[in-house]
């Protein structure tokens, strides 16, 4: 019998905002790379502080900046994040990230680099670190609806294997638990790519559908068809993916889809790295289908725990959002279990139905939330890795 | 139920995919509908790696190549019952 999951709670922090966060971070946050090095030795005093260093942030202009910027704001945003310390090389742009961060109440404090150096940078933020370390520590976790979760999901080193047991394993969850009022977030602009005609059939609105496909369609003229050499051939299916037995981007798009399961619908296209604004429901985010890019962006959007369906066996971790891996490929199980959170092998050998599979993961999410390390988390995969979206000035 | 050696997404479907390792040629496949459980015999005609399909019906150049109930490519070389469809013989429509 069915699972009710209506009356399941986890324990969780509630943030100033009233939103729901699984993890506890105090961040050190550079505005832009050369930045970096002050926020990692800011960490490295203060212990159990996370510094998350990046490439980009200076000469970046138009959508670009502004994409930058709502990453960099997201991150900070996020409700796994208790606190912010922000550090740029000058004091305008860390403003605009100390600002867009403090919206949410929570406690953000912003530290520029210019007339000052490294030193005294470090020193006057890392005195603002220990005190926001310890006043983080000390929040207690309540209960919270599972309902209030944000979870997000993007597959990796997708093979015929994801399609047929780790997707729509996602995609059952998402069925159960949206009702319930989650809220939920699919993308991989490119990797619709073959199945985009279906995709558009499960917006819920002709709004929402009319909104994917003019994402889609931008993407493909603005990005895909605009830089490519003579195919997608070498990229779209990836060589891993090829491995794998998948043969075309159809097939590919076809198994990603699976994720967002059979009833659900989309309410929302959002650009990348927004938070979603018309309610609880599945939205679909234009984003990179490289993982790591697109962890990124959907945990700036606000998103807390992330679903990762893999063949293959992607390893991606994100430094403020627990991804939890799914596999249902029996070789990836047996050469790298190291990284999967949830074995769906029995899916394929039809010991598993999907609904269990979905049992499973739901059940895998409740216990993430409550604490458990992900594998990701456990193996120190914290990548951060900013979608840029052309050459800085 | 013994465990299947392949499984295939719809009736429609043409193809299905190896689900177990060290598949041989000559194998008598095991091969089962996801869509409502139902199954069927089929002999490998190749060794086939996990994850890969298999033809169950005679495919030809230019035949369409049909997974989920869709059209997922076209074939650009041949394949008989239980051979091998991957990029040697199957491509996209799209590019």
């Amino acid at each position: 019998m069915a699972l009710d999951f209506s009356n399941t709670t986890v324990k969780a922090w509630r943030r100033e905002n009233g939103r729901v966060g699984v993890r506890n971070h105090v961040l050190i946050l550079p505005v832009d790379d050369i930045s970096n090095a002050a926020c990692e030795a800011v960490s490295n005093n203060v212990k159990g502080t996370l510094a998350i260093p990046h490439a980009y942030g200076r000469l970046q202009f138009g959508e670009d900046l502004e994409l930058h910027f709502r990453t960099i704001i997201g991150t900070g945003a996020n409700p796994n994040v208790a606190a912010v310390i922000v550090i740029g090389i000058e004091p305008e742009w860390t403003k605009v990230i100390v600002d867009g961060i403090a919206k949410t109440g929570k406690p953000v404090t912003g530290f520029s680099i210019e007339q000052k150096g490294d030193f005294e940078t470090i020193r006057q933020a890392s005195w603002k670190a220990k005190e926001y370390m310890h006043w983080a520590t000390e929040l207690q976790k309540e209960d919270c609806p599972i309902s209030e979760l944000w979870v997000s999901t993007k597959c990796g080193e997708s093979d015929t294997t994801t399609g047929l047991s780790s997707c729509p394993t996602v995609g059952n969850m998402y069925d159960k638990l949206l009702p319930h009022g989650l809220y939920g977030c699919f993308g991989e602009t490119s990797e619709i790519t073959g199945a985009e005609h279906i995709c558009e059939k499960r917006a819920a609105t002709p709004e929402a559908a009319a909104k994917f496909k003019q994402i889609w369609q931008a993407y493909t003229d603005d990005v895909i068809e605009a830089h490519k050499t003579s195919d997608l051939s070498d990229s779209q299916p990836t060589k891993g993916n090829i491995l794998g037995g998948l043969t075309t981007i159809e097939e590919k798009a076809l198994g990603n889809l699976e994720k967002i399961g059979k009833t659900s619908t989309y309410i929302d296209a959002m650009g990348p790295a927004e938070t979603p604004s018309k309610g609880p429901g599945l939205y679909f985010m234009d984003s990179s289908s490289a993982a790591a890019e697109c962890v990124t962006l959907m945990a700036a959007g606000g998103y807390v725990i992330h679903t990762f369906p893999t063949g293959q066996g992607n390893v991606v971790g994100n430094p403020i959002v627990p991804v939890i891996k799914i596999s249902g490929n029996p070789r990836t199980l047996r050469t790298m279990s190291e990284h999967i959170d949830v074995d769906v092998t029995g899916v394929l050998t039809r010991e598993q139905t999907i609904d269990e599979a979905g049992d499973a993961l739901i059940d895998m999410i409740i216990r993430t939330a409550n604490g458990r390390a992900t594998a990701a988390e456990a193996l120190g995969h914290r990548e951060f890795s900013m979608t840029k979206l052309y050459r800085s000035a | 139920m013994s465990i299947p050696q392949l499984l295939v997404h719809d009736h429609e479907d043409n193809v299905g995919v190896v689900v177990v390792e060290n598949l041989s040629a000559g194998t008598d496949m095991l091969c089962v509908v996801t869509a409502d459980n139902s199954d069927f015999r089929l002999t490998a005609k190749a060794d086939i790696p996990i994850g890969h399909k298999v033809a169950l019906k005679p495919l030809k150049a230019g035949d369409t190549v049909v997974k989920y109930g869709e059209d997922i490519g076209k074939m650009v070389g041949d394949a008989e019952v239980g051979g091998h469809v991957h990029t040697q013989n199957c491509k996209t429509k799209r590019w």
